[in-house]
């Protein structure tokens, strides 16, 4: 049996020319927050990578440790509580874990930036969009205020918010939902970063809605050839713009396969198991399957397979041994391009 | 003025009302007691207007417009059945939701629950609706008080209405409902904090079953939940309908669990119905752009069906309800928009091109250009 | 810098991990006892070293407020001119009579800061009972039926916001030749009460918007319950910090209004007082005018300082 621990890398659909160096690897990543009630082990080991112009969605539920990771990539998590106690973080070569905070503050927001789920908190209510998006130049190119402020208009020119030029100088409350979210996107873009982390982007908006804003990020992306981390608890959100997903469960990765084989033929039971709860909207189901259980207490994930609980599958090796990543193969023993599940028995889920 | 009913006919198609004529409260209390056989109309809404008046001042208020949340609504729910109400933010389909629990006054329009209007009735009679009309809310973690216990929580119907249950059967009665809807019942002195969203979702459910109610009105019950925890909530849902013959309004912007757990549909935009029908007639032939745009927008968890699928792009943003737009509310993100959508108001009836036919696409359409046309199939 | 570092609901899951709470918790079987919002914090409360040493300074503070004759026999009302006058401390003397030295007529200052203790924790505690009781009740009725009661009622708390705390005290007292306690207390509260009642009106705003108190409503609860059983018990915590971080503040507006000749009159012991009369002193009997001023200052710091514990400990967000 192949057994790999290493980050699978799946040379996506849209990736650009160079595959040699990825843009981002994690490597095997802890987070921890210490609480009052004991330490709740939010990431236990998360390997993935991303390379320039590919897209991967990290999957997950709360409690999944999806957004902590993505925190922890960004170096925003709160420490205290919060802890790094192992891992590394490789932009470009680099790991970011072991540089200093000012040159962890040059990366942020100039080579990797983010955007969050709720654009209304976090952007400043009292300052007008175009004075944040122009802080961005005057800031780190050190260009005059008109100059920020002509450098605002065209951003928002170019995530299509109409009359640009006359909102300039509106307040973030005068836009609605999706045209926030889309001041969000051109701040993000604003210096044209090589790799932008999403977190959630589109749950708070109406579904009319979401469709424009994930149109306009996966264009953005493929014109810049940026790296993007689309971050999800919405399976059909990712069926549309991923090129490889990583399913989180209880702070590790489930499995992580390319996005349509994903659908195709889940590896791992959980996904399995999500795949099958969600009502179709093209025909009528009876019965809908539900996976039992709760998401499990970070305090005292279940030893084993912190699936084990809630599995169909769980035999006594699930309780007792943690699954490794194994690399999936079809029957005849052919490995799968970029398919790993960390499933004692996931020949008998792929394969029935 | 602003004009209360812009559908000044009623909407046609929808049950004939028996309205009674309640002289006394008792008659009255006897009405709303009376059982309603699977099938018939339960719950009658004609042309339910709500409008929230915008005002300026500060000692004396003065009225400078109105946010149309509702503007003219009419739809019948059927005993034992499911009725969907989907819409995107704004659309007014919680504020329908707060009118048929009376937690809002109609600006207009009548709501006959088994043809008493509720809207008009007070003291007993109203308590009988109460008791017979709940509600499941949306967010698990603020719809439950944090200051009181799970029994407390689950108790407070009786307390309020001391007649369904005796004092002293009253704790027995709290752990039934919560083994009903799937909790241990050894964890009635436990506070909301301690459970998880789903379990927090199941106990809001068992408060909602506690006086044997004839409907649930569920506004979007399981937005909030984990995807792995939707699925278990909605079997219970679905269990619990079949076992206590519930009557639900499930009002969601999920299309797919609208569409997994209705029997009908009802589209909402900008506080007016564009369409509404059974499930198939909507997902599988709707002949509303607005829902044509809204299903093909859903995003499905198959990238396989979903290329073969053409996908509408609406442009724009919902417009304010407080200033919406003339004539069809929907014309100013269509693109089927013409010189008369802005000037008549579509009415919620069935297409003339399709009048008389059998077709499942022969179902009532607020569109002057309704028009079959599946986005949902590849 | 742009806001692209801060976080808002992406530090939810981080925040909810942190708080030991719901979003993740309990496989199976939930937590093991039934945990009350109540008993969580006072679990928090008693954790804190700030609660620790304001709680035991405020119990002895009470105490001696209660039973100043437990700590010493001699009398605070008179004193051996001839024998005592302006004796300085005698700070081995721990407990005794002479430990604080004595006063311009002789009298003992450690007995005169312990009865003062008294008149000090009435008026403080006394006001602050009144005024979370009216403020209380008026916010209540402000923020919960809105309309012409909260347009009154804000009305009535601007013009009382108005009116400089002492100043207005200093009017009012001037009114009464007879100051005893009691009128103290009165005239601080009714210039007073306006703060709570701010307060109030805000928390019972937030609260009455809450999805519980509509499925209270949806069930047919009546506004005695909405208010009492919903409302009330949620929106009471930042009431609660703020009387108690005021209490200190009563307690020093009560001793300047001593100082100043227009608080407690007659033959009442007050810190005030005390603090006005060794003025006179201060070049070369500063004790006269250091002890009762350390004891004013002592209470009035453990005070605020179990309001802070209290908030700490009461606020979520804090967490």
């Amino acid at each position: 049996m192949t057994i790999t621990d290493m980050p699978a890398n799946v040379p996506g659909p849209r990736s650009g020319e160079d595959n040699g160096g990825k843009l981002l690897d994690v490597r095997d990543l802890h987070v921890e927050f210490h609480t009052r009630d004991g330490v709740a082990k939010a990431v236990n080991g998360v390997n993935y990578s991303v390379d320039a112009g590919e897209t991967l969605a990290v999957l997950g539920e709360s409690g999944s440790g999806k957004s902590v990771t993505a925190q922890a990539i960004m170096g925003i998590l709160d420490m205290p509580p919060g802890k790094i106690p192992q891992g590394e973080i490789i932009f470009r070569g680099q790991d970011m874990l072991k540089m200093s905070s000012e040159e962890r503050r040059k990366i942020r927001g100039n080579k990797i930036a983010m955007i969050f789920q709720d654009a209304l908190s976090a952007l400043n209510p009292v300052l007008s969009v175009g004075y944040q998006l122009g802080e961005m130049f005057r800031v780190h190119e050190g260009l005059s205020k008109k100059e920020a402020k002509a450098k605002a208009v065209e951003l928002m020119d170019r995530v299509r918010i109409p009359a640009a030029k006359e909102r300039v100088s509106d307040y973030p409350h005068q836009f609605s939902g999706g045209m926030r979210q889309r001041i969000m996107i051109a701040m993000a873009l604003a210096l044209e970063p090589d790799l932008i982390i999403a977190d959630e982007p589109t749950t708070a908006l109406d579904v009319t809605v979401q469709a424009q804003v994930m149109e306009l990020l996966a264009e953005l992306q493929r014109e810049y050839n940026m790296g993007l981390i689309l971050i999800t608890h919405d399976l059909g959100v990712v069926a549309d713009v991923a090129d490889k997903i990583a399913v989180m469960y209880a702070g590790r990765i489930v499995e992580t396969a390319p996005v349509h084989e994903l659908y195709k033929r889940p590896a791992h039971p959980y996904t399995k198991g999500l795949l099958d709860s969600i009502p179709r909207l093209d025909q009528k189901g009876q019965g809908l399957f539900a996976i039992k259980g709760l998401p499990p207490n970070l305090l005292k994930i279940p030893s084993g397979c912190a699936f084990n609980p809630r599995c169909p599958m769980a035999q006594d090796e699930c309780r007792s041994e943690i699954p490794a990543l194994h690399q999936v193969t079809e029957r005849d023993g052919a490995e799968l391009a970029g398919r790993a599940s960390a499933c004692h028995f996931w020949k008998e889920t792929i394969h029935g | 003025m602003a004009d209360f009913s812009p559908d000044a006919e009623a909407t046609p198609n929808v049950s004939e009302v028996e309205v009674v004529d309640a002289a006394t409260e008792d008659e009255a209390v006897d009405a709303i007691e009376a059982p309603v056989e699977r099938g018939e109309p339960i719950l009658q809404v004609r042309n339910l207007v709500k409008h929230f008046p915008l005002t300026q001042g500060i000692l004396i208020k003065r009225q400078i417009g109105a946010v149309k949340a509702v503007d003219g609504i009419s739809f019948d729910l059927y005993q034992g059945e499911t009725l969907g109400i989907v819409g995107e933010s704004g659309c007014g389909k919680s504020t329908v939701a707060k009118l048929l629990m009376t937690l809002e006054t109609a600006t207009a329009g009548e709501v006959f629950y088994k043809g008493q209007d509720i809207t008009r009735l007070s003291g007993r009679a109203l308590r009988a609706v109460r008791r017979n009309i709940q509600m499941v809310f949306q967010d698990p973690y603020t719809s439950l008080n944090p200051r009181m216990t799970v029994g407390d929580i689950i108790g407070e119907p009786f307390e309020i209405h001391p007649e369904v249950a005796p004092k002293g059967d009253r704790r027995r009665k709290v752990q039934e409902l919560l083994d009903v809807v799937g909790l241990n019942p050894e964890y009635i002195n436990r506070y909301p904090h301690q459970f998880s969203g789903g379990q927090r979702q199941r106990i809001g459910i068992a408060r909602g079953l506690a006086l044997n109610p004839e409907i649930i009105i569920c506004d979007e019950p399981v937005s909030a939940l984990d995807v792995s925890v939707q699925a278990q909530v909605i079997n219970l849902m679905e269990g619990l309908q079949d076992e206590f013959n519930l009557s639900y309004i499930f009002i969601a912007h999920d299309l797919s669990i609208v569409r997994h757990i209705s029997d009908r549909v009802g589209v909402m935009y900008l506080g007016k119905m564009a369409e509404i029908g059974t499930d198939t007639e909507i997902y599988d032939h709707p002949t509303h752009p607005y829902t044509q745009a809204l299903l093909s927008a859903v995003p499905v968890p198959d990238p396989e069906s979903r290329e073969g699928r053409e996908r509408i792009i609406l442009t724009g943003d919902v417009p304010s309800p407080a200033n919406p737009p003339s004539g069809c509310r929907f014309r100013t993100r269509c693109w089927k928009a013409e010189d008369r959508c802005a000037k008549e108001i579509p009415l919620l009836a069935i297409p003339e091109r399709f009048a008389g036919s059998d077709s499942p696409a022969a179902h009532e359409s607020a569109c002057h250009f309704a028009e079959e046309k599946d986005v949902v199939h590849a | 810098m742009p806001d692209l570092t801060k976080t808002s609901s992406a530090s939810e899951e981080a925040a909810a991990i942190v708080a030991g709470t719901p979003v993740t918790s309990d496989a199976g079987p939930a937590p093991e006892k039934p945990r009350s919002l109540g008993a969580d914090a006072w679990r928090d409360l008693r954790r804190n070293p700030l609660f620790v040493v304001s709680g035991l300074l405020i119990l002895v503070i009470l105490l001696v407020a209660a039973f100043p004759g437990l700590f010493t026999g001699a009398n605070p009302d008179t004193g051996d001119q001839a024998n005592h006058f302006l004796g300085k401390p005698n700070l081995g003397h721990v407990f005794q009579e002479d430990w604080f030295g004595y006063d311009g007529t002789g009298r003992s200052l450690y007995a005169r800061v312990l009865y003062g203790a008294r008149n000090s924790i009435i008026v403080g505690l006394g006001v602050t009972i009144l005024v979370t009781i009216f403020g209380g009740l008026m916010g209540m009725l402000a923020g919960y039926f809105g309309g012409f009661w909260d347009s009154l009622i804000s009305r009535l708390t601007d013009v009382f916001f108005g009116i400089p705390f002492l100043l207005g005290s200093m009017v009012v007292l001037n009114a009464f030749t007879h100051r005893t306690v009691w009128v103290v207390t009165g005239a601080l509260a009714f210039l007073g009460w306006t703060q709570i009642a701010r307060v109030m009106r805000g928390a019972v705003i937030t609260t009455k918007h809450a999805d519980y108190v509509m499925a209270a409503k949806a069930l047919g609860a009546g506004t005695k319950r909405i208010l009492f059983r919903h409302i009330l018990p949620n929106a009471i915590a930042p009431v609660i910090v703020v009387a108690t971080i005021s209490l200190g503040t009563y307690i020093v507006a009560e001793s300047t209004l001593s100082y100043l000749g227009l608080g407690l009159g007659g033959d009442s012991i007050s810190w005030g007082g005390d603090i006005s009369d060794g003025t006179q002193f201060i070049r070369n009997y500063p004790h006269v005018l250091l002890f009762p001023a350390g004891a004013l200052s002592i209470t009035v710091l453990a005070f605020i300082m179990m309001g802070d514990a209290v908030r700490e400990a009461l606020d979520p967000k804090l967490r």
